[in-house]
């Protein structure tokens, strides 16, 4: 059974979420306090979303030197598959486990609300439920999503295709705003260059089961279990 | 020997600064037409105890690429005086 090690820190707050979203895909999902100093052999990480540390000085800034975080550069460091979301994103961009940086919207406003995403990699350990391209809507909730990175960082994920996740191009007829932030090149998930660590703004475990309105995210979940099977009352479609 | 550093976290140059923007907008609306070039920043003050200016400087440098500012998005300007 594949175990997923969900990081908690002060004020993460999708965590339950997450866990929940691990255990309807029939993952063996369990807290780990951001004072721990092992993942108790986990075979997946996942730091959830939420404004560690309150967010103080940067958001992620402080929580990149929590003790629990040596022990996640140690299992992605051996390839061990991790994924940030929404705040995990901002803290795996300050521990300079992905390149980049997520600095406050465009728009100056917090944005929540649902957006359409397309799928560009479909060979990371989150993702490879997806068909290619996949268009996917799920919602996101951050202050500070706008992705940024120097010119030269621009060009290697775009060339290496190192973008996971793309709001859809603005000329396309959407019900939401395709980009809600201004993030550069309308990134809204990236991995690193072996594809196991990997950071998404959008929240797949608020898009997981019928009961909250969109399933869009579920893939990221049954994507980690092997041959996920469907059970009939989860409301899960990958 | 104890060194009063201040720390200037300015957005980098050429990078979007929204803040600066709604500042800029609001003084405009205030009828401060004659401001431009607003950018909004955070000021951070720290004793540091050292034998000398230079090593206070130098400690405060690394503080600052550590943690105090995000070399991806921010840069910095610091300033050393020495505590009477």
């Amino acid at each position: 059974m594949t175990r997923v090690a969900v990081v908690r820190f002060p004020g993460s707050n999708c965590d339950f979420d997450t866990l929940r979203a691990a255990e309807n895909v029939g993952a063996d999902a369990y807290f780990v306090w951001h004072r721990d100093t092992d993942l108790n052999n986990a075979d997946v990480v996942i730091l959830p979303g939420g404004f560690s540390y309150g967010d103080y000085l940067r958001a992620g800034a402080i929580a990149r030197f929590s003790p629990l975080m040596q022990a996640v550069q140690r299992h992605a460091a051996g390839g061990g598959p991790v994924l940030g979301i929404c705040n995990g994103f901002q803290i795996l961009c300050e521990a300079h486990m992905l390149p980049g940086a997520l600095m406050r919207n465009a728009g100056l406003s917090f944005v929540s609300k649902p957006v359409d995403v397309i799928v560009e990699r479909t060979d990371t350990a989150f993702t490879c439920d997806y068909e290619p391209n996949a268009r996917l809507r799920m919602p996101v909730a951050h202050g500070e999503g706008r992705y940024v990175a120097e010119p030269e960082t621009l060009r290697m994920l775009e060339a290496e295709g190192q973008v996971v996740l793309r709001y859809v191009p603005a000329t396309e007829r959407s019900p939401f705003q395709p980009n809600p932030n201004g993030a550069t090149n309308h990134i809204a998930g990236i991995c690193n260059p072996e594809g196991n660590v990997v950071g998404i703004m959008p929240h797949p475990e608020r898009a997981a089961e019928r009961l909250l309105g969109l399933t869009g995210g579920s893939g990221f979940f049954t994507s980690l279990v092997p041959a996920y099977e469907h059970s009939s009352n989860s409301g899960v479609q990958p | 020997m104890t060194y009063r550093v201040h720390v200037r976290v300015m957005p980098r140059e050429g990078l979007l600064d929204p803040q600066g923007q709604a500042v800029e907008h609001a003084l405009s609306a205030l009828g401060f037409e004659e401001a431009g070039g607003v950018r909004v920043g955070r000021a951070i003050e720290l004793d540091v105890a050292a034998d000398s200016r230079d090593q206070a400087e130098t400690r405060a440098r690394q503080m600052c690429d550590k943690l105090l500012a995000n070399p991806v998005t921010e840069d910095y300007l610091l300033e050393v005086e020495e505590n009477r």
